[in-house]
């Protein structure tokens, strides 16, 4: 089965198509709005919004990889947030200077410790308390936002050091911030899980939890890993999320939930688990960044972006499921699935007594 | 029968009878008018349209699947019904029959797509659910409707009983409603032919396949009967909350979702029961009316909604971990 | 009088010939047996007979007289023929009675006719004459319960031929005996059988003919009376595979493993053996009499209550199986599929998977070389037919793919190799290249216990036997100076 060409490979390869799909979308919105969408605004645009979606998608990609799911990621990121505003608000009054650096990096590991107490609590019911990972994770998603709600009765908690605002509107040498902070990220995280044994584990956990077990590993500790790194990589969402509306909220980027799932699966994260690769998430972002951002520069709206996002996985997934069977295949599955229980063929060939 | 006995004793059902009996009863002592039929006939309204939905969920469920777009499949029926009302004098038949015929052919996109595309369910419906919600809001531009037709906003009510001190107690369309989903869902799960298949298809595709069923045609009707179901609840919703919001529904699925799994269904299909599923939203219910009566903050409600949730499901876990110490094999 | 007739069948798959221009029939009331090896095209006959899949154009099948050039699986449910297959397909959140009438469930929302389905159960477990209760759920039961659950269902679809795949390979020796006397009962009743299996003294003793396929061809169709076991590895081999018993020198003056006392409530109790460098040390009995249980133990997955683990003459206490790892012991389990490999991940993934943490450079990152050059010397060093270290396992054969698991063992330089049923779906080719890799690493050292249900098995390739029963080790034999007649009569006493 496997393909005569190293080419060929590629060709097949999941990234291939979306660096194909990529390449499709520039051409054509290019053609249509090119000055504007790949001018400096456009680009830029993109390269602010781009972290916040990519850095959940890394989040729940974690959790997928594992065969698992976490949907407790945004409520993580914003209760993380909010602690660092909260520990933030009660900086008492002075000069600044170095015990103002103390306190704001005192209160940043504190919305780290929080998120990374989540992860703990998710992979403790998941692993050890054998909880499936949608229930588990469900749970721990209306206790944690419901702890945000609770703590500020769902208000908006804004004003913060320049520092923190830096790292959601500043740039480096041309590029913004937050770009760097997803790349300070996502490459650190693609090497974790493509080249550590923790990270191979999770992958062959994904796939097959009993061989794992069987060949020495902890599978239980495995899990709980998973969720913290879920969990840790949810800290920096909200971080970043916190800085560029240099403010917090119980309930900011809750409609991102679905979606980090839905980039996840069309950057080829198998939804089973056991393989998917950042390289295919961030290309899935363009992609579905470049949709975003040309529906605002035609003035569409917002929501047809999601619409589009939507068909863009269906499309996708239709194209599989035609590669995979064939269309006629499919449509004969379909066809004899519906048809022939109903109605036995009658015998061809000549009825032949003995 | 005492081997019936014992198997009830360790089902779901018992301990969420268990665990609701007793909310009761420490509701209705600390707060006595828990119990007052007002209240009792309150909840059941403003469950109706969650209720509806879970237990249409759980049919898709004990299939092996999962739907997550139904909210936006009710936004969709909701938002259309109601925009043709307020211009043709269509009456409640007509408002019925739109919001059906969109759920349902919105639940049969799913289920076709579900099974043509052999990707997993929770990742196909979410895709249908932004393209539903998307458009929606597109056409829409996620403007409200608040002015219904006045035989609308009347709706349905029967005064039963008329207490003494003059109060009316009323049966109301969403009591009418959830009543009826709770009686047709049972009686097509453990009554008809084809609900028994969606169980069979549940506990073992690849045999329901080899026997025989129409494994495309199961689909089509439960995601069809979820789409259908939350196009009606849609209506009884919105005569509820007398508006019509294309944002109000999108975004809280997951609650319906919680509320299944706490009624016993399993992720992986196969399991469960009506009576679970509506003890699952019971239980949610008396625990969001509980804290308001007993004057908790609303701020709180979600928090303790998360509590019950996580210590419901690691208590359900316990027999999994169970095993799994005691046959590592295994 | 032949219920059914293939005539000239072929069947491709891609451009791999599955089966050959094969003539094969069934006579009314027979009890037939099928054997043939992996891949030899018998599960295809099957499919074919069953209607899931089509032959190609200008095949035939004749049932009772009529001729058909395909079946669909409906049709030929219609004519008779009910397969049993070896994952039993029964549904285990439904009852006994409701799985039995599971084709009783047609016809959307029509109301269930449950007295019907009580009555057709109870009717098909009178014909049997087996006491099951109806309302149990499917899930409870035992293997040997579900199976006559499925033979009841077959019955109360009007079965006239029932095709039994595999249908003894997870059954006790006492489910297995009472299996086939309901076999025999069945084709007194007229039912005509189609029994497969690799377990040549069963298929012996029930059938009335034997048809041996290999390579897609039929090799021909015997008369059960008077062929031998031998008789029919030969045919499906093609070639005999004669093993003798040997005695090796061992060096018994220091064990590498001692157990002593060892007991687990419910499992086994008291048992005492020990295990010398370069040894294979057999472990036998029947299924259930504590052999896996022992080797969890050994393997740190199933902590004794009481008892001894000494290794190299140390006591040890093993807690999880890191532990064991980390003391030299590796594990093969019993059920390759779903605790040896990752199928879908890759070769060099599984090869590498438990000794993942020696493979590390600086900052933890896993060394590329490193990696390649481990899992090119496993796969040159056990043969592995592989085109490509990255291809998934699932590609490979069920003797290349248990190599991967041996190699996967080795690569954590075991000094002590516990080997559970390897050989179990592997083909004759495949199993004696793993007894070849078994005696090489021996004669290195290594010490080795082989679980396995079949005597001839732990006879002519290991150097001592244990045999189990009922979680004890009831008695103790030296290969070269015994026969597979003692060692049965040991086994089954």
């Amino acid at each position: 089965m496997s393909l005569p060409h190293p080419l060929a490979r590629i060709v097949a390869s999941k990234d291939f198509r979306l660096v194909v799909l990529i390449a499709i979308l520039i051409v054509v919105f290019g053609s249509l709005i090119g000055d504007r969408l790949f001018g400096q605004l456009g680009l830029r645009s993109m390269a602010y919004q781009l972290p916040e979606l990519g850095l959940l998608s890394l989040a729940m990609m974690v959790a997928m990889l594992s065969g698992g799911i976490d949907l407790s990621i945004i409520a993580t990121a914003n209760l993380s947030a909010l602690t660092i505003a909260g520990s933030l608000s009660l900086m008492p009054a002075g000069d600044g200077g170095s015990a103002a650096a103390l306190w704001e990096i005192g209160s940043v590991l504190a919305g780290l410790a929080v998120a990374l107490a989540v992860g703990v609590g998710n992979g403790l019911v998941i692993g050890y308390f054998r909880v499936s990972p949608i229930l588990a994770t469900l749970g721990s998603m209306t206790l944690v936002k419901g702890l945000a709600i609770g703590l500020t009765h769902g208000s908006v908690l804004s004003g913060f050091p320049p520092a923190i605002v830096f790292l959601g509107n500043g740039s480096v040498l041309g590029l913004p911030m937050p770009l760097i902070v997803f790349a300070a990220v996502a490459a650190p995280l693609s090497a974790l899980l493509t080249m550590t044994p923790f990270g191979v584990r999770i992958a062959m956990f994904g796939s097959n939890e009993r061989a794992v077990r069987f060949s020495g590993v902890d599978t239980r500790a495995l899990t709980l890993r998973t969720y913290v790194l879920s969990s840790f990589v949810a800290f920096f969402a909200g971080l970043v999320m916190m800085a560029r509306f240099d403010s917090a909220n119980a309930a900011y980027g809750e409609s991102y939930l679905l979606v980090t799932i839905l980039a996840c699966v069309l950057g080829g994260v198998d939804p089973a688990g056991g393989f998917g690769r950042v390289s295919g998430l961030v290309l899935a972002l363009v992609v579905l960044q470049i949709i975003s951002t040309a529906c605002v520069v035609l003035g569409l709206s917002q929501f047809l972006t999601l619409a589009i996002w939507g068909g863009i996985l269906i499309a996708v997934g239709a194209l599989d499921a035609a590669s995979a069977g064939g269309v006629f295949a499919l449509l004969r599955s379909l066809v004899t699935d519906v048809v022939a229980p109903a109605s036995a063929s009658p015998p061809t060939g000549a009825s032949k007594p003995q | 029968m005492l081997k019936a006995a014992r198997g009830f004793r360790q089902s779901q059902e018992f301990w969420l009878v268990m665990v609701t009996a007793t909310l009761v009863v420490v509701l209705s002592i600390l707060r006595p008018n828990f119990l007052s039929l007002q209240n009792l006939l309150d909840l059941m309204s403003s469950y109706a349209y969650t209720g509806m939905l879970v237990l249409a969920l759980f049919v898709v469920l004990i299939a092996g699947g999962i739907d997550i777009s139904f909210a936006a499949v009710a936004t969709a029926a909701q938002y259309a019904a109601l925009t043709v009302a307020n211009s043709y004098n269509i009456g409640w038949i007509g408002v019925t029959l739109i919001a059906a015929a969109i759920g349902l052919s919105l639940g049969l996109v799913n289920g076709f797509l579900v099974y043509a595309l052999g990707l997993a369910s929770i990742i196909v419906t979410i895709a249908t659910q932004s393209i539903i919600f998307g458009l929606v809001l597109t056409i829409t531009r996620g403007q409200d409707i608040f002015s219904l037709p006045e035989w609308f906003t009347r709706g349905v009510d029967w005064t039963f009983t008329v207490s003494p001190d003059g109060t009316e107690y009323a049966i109301n369309l969403q009591m009418i409603a959830l009543v009826a989903s709770l009686v047709v869902t049972w009686l097509l799960l453990n009554r008809t032919n084809i609900g028994r298949q969606v169980y069979a298809l549940g506990g073992n595709p690849d045999a329901a396949r080899r026997i025989g069923f129409r494994v495309f045609g199961l689909n089509l009707f439960v995601y069809g009967y979820m789409g259908l179901v939350a196009g009606l609840a849609s209506i009884v919703l919105a005569q509820y909350t007398q508006s019509v919001s294309p944002t109000a529904l999108v975004g809280r699925e997951l609650d319906v979702v919680a509320a299944a799994f706490l009624g016993g269904a399993s992720v992986l299909g196969g399991a469960g029961s009506v009576l679970g599923a509506a003890l699952g939203i019971a239980l949610l219910a008396i625990i969001q009316n509980g804290l308001t009566l007993l004057g908790v903050s609303s701020y709180w409600s979600g928090f303790s909604t998360g509590v019950v949730i996580v210590v419901a499901v690691v208590a359900m876990a316990r027999d999994a971990r169970r095993r799994w110490r005691d046959s590592p094999g295994m | 009088m032949n219920f059914l007739e293939l005539k000239s069948v072929t069947k491709r798959f891609g451009g791999v010939l599955a089966l050959s221009n094969v003539d094969f029939d069934l006579a009314q009331g027979e009890v037939h047996s099928l054997v043939g090896g992996n891949g030899s095209g018998k599960s295809t006959m099957i499919k074919i007979i069953s209607g899931v899949v089509s032959p190609d154009p200008g095949s035939r099948i004749v049932i009772e007289g009529h001729a058909y050039s395909h079946l669909n699986s409906v049709q030929s449910s219609r004519l008779g023929i009910q397969v049993i297959y070896q994952d039993l397909s029964l549904f285990p959140n439904l009852t006994v009675a409701e799985n039995i009438g599971i084709g009783f469930h047609r016809g959307g929302v029509r109301p269930v006719d449950w007295g019907a389905i009580r009555r057709a159960a109870r009717g098909a477990l009178e014909k049997l004459d087996v006491e099951l209760d109806l309302d149990a759920p499917v899930s409870e039961l035992s293997i040997a319960s579900r199976q006559l659950v499925a033979i009841c269902r077959a019955i109360v679809a009007d079965a006239k031929l029932l095709i039994m795949d595999e249908p003894t390979a997870s059954l006790t020796r006492h489910e297995v005996d009472a299996l086939l006397a309901l076999t025999l009962s069945l084709k007194a009743k007229g039912m005509t059988v189609l029994f497969v299996s690799h377990r040549f003294d069963e298929v012996l003793e029930i059938a009335d003919r034997v048809t041996v396929v290999r390579d897609g061809v039929k090799l021909g169709t015997y008369e059960a009376k008077g062929m031998t076991e031998r008789q029919l590895v030969t045919l499906m081999a093609g070639k005999s595979f004669d093993y003798e018993t040997s005695e090796r020198a061992i060096d018994r003056s220091r064990p590498i493993l001692s157990v002593a006392g060892l007991s687990r409530e419910g499992q086994y109790e008291d048992v005492r053996f020990d295990l010398y460098p370069g040894e294979i040390l057999g472990l036998t009995g029947l299924l259930g009499a504590g052999r896996t249980e022992l080797a969890l133990s050994l393997f740190g997955m199933n902590t004794p209550d009481r008892g001894s683990i000494a290794i190299d003459g140390r006591p040890v206490t093993l807690t999880s199986n890191a532990d064991a790892i980390g003391q030299g012991v590796a594990y093969v389990p019993e059920d390759r599929l779903s605790q040896s490999l990752v199928l879908n991940q890759s070769i060099g993934g599984n090869i590498i998977l438990p000794v993942l943490d020696q493979l590390t450079g600086p900052l933890g990152l896993i060394v590329g070389s490193r990696r390649a050059e481990l899992v090119r010397t496993w796969i040159a060093d056990l043969a592995i037919k592989a085109p490509k270290p990255d291809d998934a396992v699932k590609t490979l054969s069920g003797g290349n793919q248990q190599r991967v698991v041996i190699a996967k063992w080795l690569a954590t330089k075991p000094r002590i190799l516990i080997l559970d049923s390897p050989t179990v779906g592997v083909d004759f080719q495949g199993k004696d290249g793993i007894y070849t890799i078994v005696k090489d690493l021996a004669a290195k050292g290594l010490a080795v216990i082989l679980i396995s249900d079949e005597i001839p098995e732990v006879l002519y390739h290991c150097d001592r036997i244990l045999i189990m029963r009922k979680g004890r080790l009831i008695s103790e034999f030296a290969a070269h100076r015994s026969s597979e007649a003692e060692l049965k009569e040991a086994v089954y006493a």
